[in-house]
């Protein structure tokens, strides 16, 4: 019972918080332009991938190594449905987390009978393969092969002042706030439950009536479909997509974002999500490229130090401020 | 056709041997650790590079070849004491997260330190066809007969000699073997360093064909996953027979089936991992996993 007044008096805490960081990023686009604005948006592209990852890795327990093939699958179904079928942006979107769920669906199946090392060995495998996969001739009419596609930006709707880069910012912000809500409201429901329960111990969670299957591929579906929705958007900021944006780079980045964030914590993808794109500008004062050590240091001494990575700050603080409110316990 | 069909054979065989000895490699980490080295391929990448170094400052590729082993072996065995023992009871999740923060690490610093352009790597063979006959070169026969001799090597050390044999203990049931006063985490370390130094010899060898660049390994780490998985990841013989298969079936793949063609042979890895993952999970010649509840 106890427990539970402490989560409420917790999501209480942040409720504030979060409505503020939520006014400055609505009011954002009126004192950011230009590159400022387009990373605040790729920023919240790239929360979405994190928590999306989240869902898989730290609420049901699964890992994925590959989740950069999810991200391309969705930024190629937006460009091609909007490109050579002159679909809305507003139904490209939709239309490439359902195809990206599809995808992660059909290649959860498998991984569900596997063991932790088989599906991050099949989900690296699936990554690294991804830029060649694109390429495959079979695919060359709808993918453009090695070319590439070109992505319109979204128009803005008549009689508005916004430019298209503050449109796609306010775009994103919707998704980011949509998808975050989403993501809350699965984990707290009885899905969520059953996937901690899966998580914690698959053979209990059997003995306890939860369906494996059903619900490990859910959650890799769901997962699947978080990053193709980011892929859409990414494919829109970016207004161009090719093979070799989705390497194997771009799944060890969205890794990186979660553990740097904190896996389990779904605000913290913003904090990785900033990390992911600061680095490669700082290290590229230095040398180009040399963000993969950033990365790779990070990742190994957050392991070592600070295995929680920003959600242990959480808790620092939450426990603060439990003791100052004077816990009735 | 038959020709063509026999030189892809042999030439499949050859690869295959590279990709047998990095699916060792993968094995023998999991064997010894119970988890798969994801950053495997780039560790041999690094001792590529140290070998493409040493050659660089005028070393005979004689010198160069042992040297490098040598300093792989110790490498692996650096990895094991200070990144993988302190994470002994870790969830296999944060080691995951480890090999990949190595993975990136290595990566990002072999491209520091020698760029991103691709070198020409020395063949101590030479690439003239082999004792004249179309099928083959002399690098691929060098290649297949260095690789069979560390494989034979291999097999007589875990067969006959004591440490062999421990270390055999040791994977298989370690709780029994250190009450029958084995080392174990000696033995971990050692496992390390011969699989990197195996990793190092499989760089070296495939170094001359795919050229060597950072990014060098990561296409034959995927091809040794699918042979390791293929195999059985809990069977040393396994991967090497899964390696070989692989090695064959990309090279028929490449030349027969138009779609698939030269440069879009890593689906075919892709396809196979998750091919055996669906119909035979513990692979060729691999244990059945059986949990106890």
């Amino acid at each position: 019972m106890n427990n539970k007044l402490n989560h409420r008096g917790h999501a209480n805490k942040w409720f504030l918080p979060a409505l503020g960081l939520l006014a400055v990023a609505i009011t954002l686009p009126a004192f950011a332009k230009g590159f400022l604005l387009f990373q605040a948006t790729q920023v919240m592209i790239f929360a979405i991938a994190i928590m999306g990852l989240n869902v898989l890795v730290g609420f049901s327990g699964q890992l994925s190594l590959g989740h950069g093939a999810f991200y391309a699958v969705g930024a190629y179904t937006a460009a091609i449905f909007m490109g050579q079928y002159d679909l809305h942006y507003g139904l490209a979107i939709p239309a490439a987390g359902v195809i990206a769920f599809l995808f992660g669906f059909l290649f959860g199946l498998p991984a569900l009978r596997l063991e932790g090392h088989y599906l991050a060995m099949a989900t690296f495998s699936l990554a690294v393969a991804m830029p060649q996969v694109i390429k495959l001739s079979v695919l060359e009419a709808w993918t453009g092969g090695s070319q590439g596609i070109a992505v319109n930006k979204p128009q803005p709707p008549f009689g508005s002042s916004l430019s298209e880069d503050q449109w796609l910012y306010y775009i994103a912000l919707i998704t980011t706030c949509l998808l975050y809500l989403i993501a809350r409201n699965l984990i707290k429901s009885r899905t969520g439950l059953a996937l901690l329960a899966i998580k914690e111990s698959p053979v209990a969670a059997k003995a306890m009536g939860v369906n494996l299957a059903v619900y490990k591929t859910l959650a890799f579906g769901m997962s699947a479909a978080f990053n193709g929705i980011a892929g859409a958007l990414s494919a829109m900021a970016v207004q161009y997509i090719a093979p070799e944006s989705f390497t194997f780079y771009l799944s060890a980045a969205i890794l990186v974002g979660l553990v740097v964030g904190g896996v389990g914590w779904l605000p913290g993808a913003f904090l990785g999500a900033i990390f992911v794109l600061l680095v490669p500008n700082v290290a590229e004062t230095v040398s180009k490229g040399l963000s993969g050590a950033i990365y790779g240091v990070f990742l190994i001494a957050l392991i070592f130090f600070l295995p929680s990575g920003a959600s242990t700050f959480r808790d620092f603080i939450f426990h603060r401020f439990q003791r100052k409110g004077g816990n009735s316990n | 056709m038959m020709e063509l069909f026999v030189q892809q054979l042999i030439a499949g065989i050859s690869t295959g041997t590279i990709y047998a000895c990095v699916a060792l490699a993968v094995v023998m980490i999991y064997q010894s650790i119970g988890h798969v080295n994801f950053a495997q391929g780039e560790m041999a990448m690094l001792s590529t590079f140290a070998a493409w170094q040493i050659m660089d400052y005028g070393v005979s590729y004689w010198v160069a070849f042992p040297l490098t082993v040598l300093m792989s072996f110790v490498l692996g065995v650096l990895v094991e004491r200070v990144l993988m023992r302190p994470l002994r009871n870790a969830p296999p999740l944060s080691l995951v997260i480890v090999f990949i923060g190595l993975l990136l690490t290595i990566n990002s610093i072999a491209g520091y330190v020698w760029s991103f352009t691709v070198k020409p790597f020395p063949t101590p063979f030479g690439t003239a066809p082999f004792l004249g006959s179309a099928w083959i070169s002399q690098h691929q026969a060098g290649m297949m007969v260095t690789t069979l001799g560390i494989l034979v090597l291999l097999f007589a050390f875990f067969r006959s000699t004591r440490v062999g044999l421990a270390m055999r203990g040791a994977a298989n049931n370690p709780t029994s073997a250190r009450l029958l006063g084995i080392r174990v985490r000696s033995l971990e370390g050692l496992g390390w360093g011969m699989a990197a130094a195996i990793g190092a010899v499989a760089g070296m060898l495939i170094a001359p064909v795919v050229f060597l660049e950072p990014n060098m390994m990561a296409g034959t780490l995927v091809y040794g996953f699918a042979g390791a998985v293929l195999g059985g990841l809990s069977s040393p013989a396994g991967a090497v027979l899964g390696g070989l298969i692989v090695g064959v079936l990309e090279n028929l793949a490449g030349t027969f089936i138009p779609v698939i063609g030269g440069e879009l042979k890593l689906t075919l890895a892709l396809v196979t991992i998750v091919l055996v993952l669906v119909i035979r999970p513990q692979g060729l010649l691999g244990r059945k996993l059986v949990h106890r509840v």
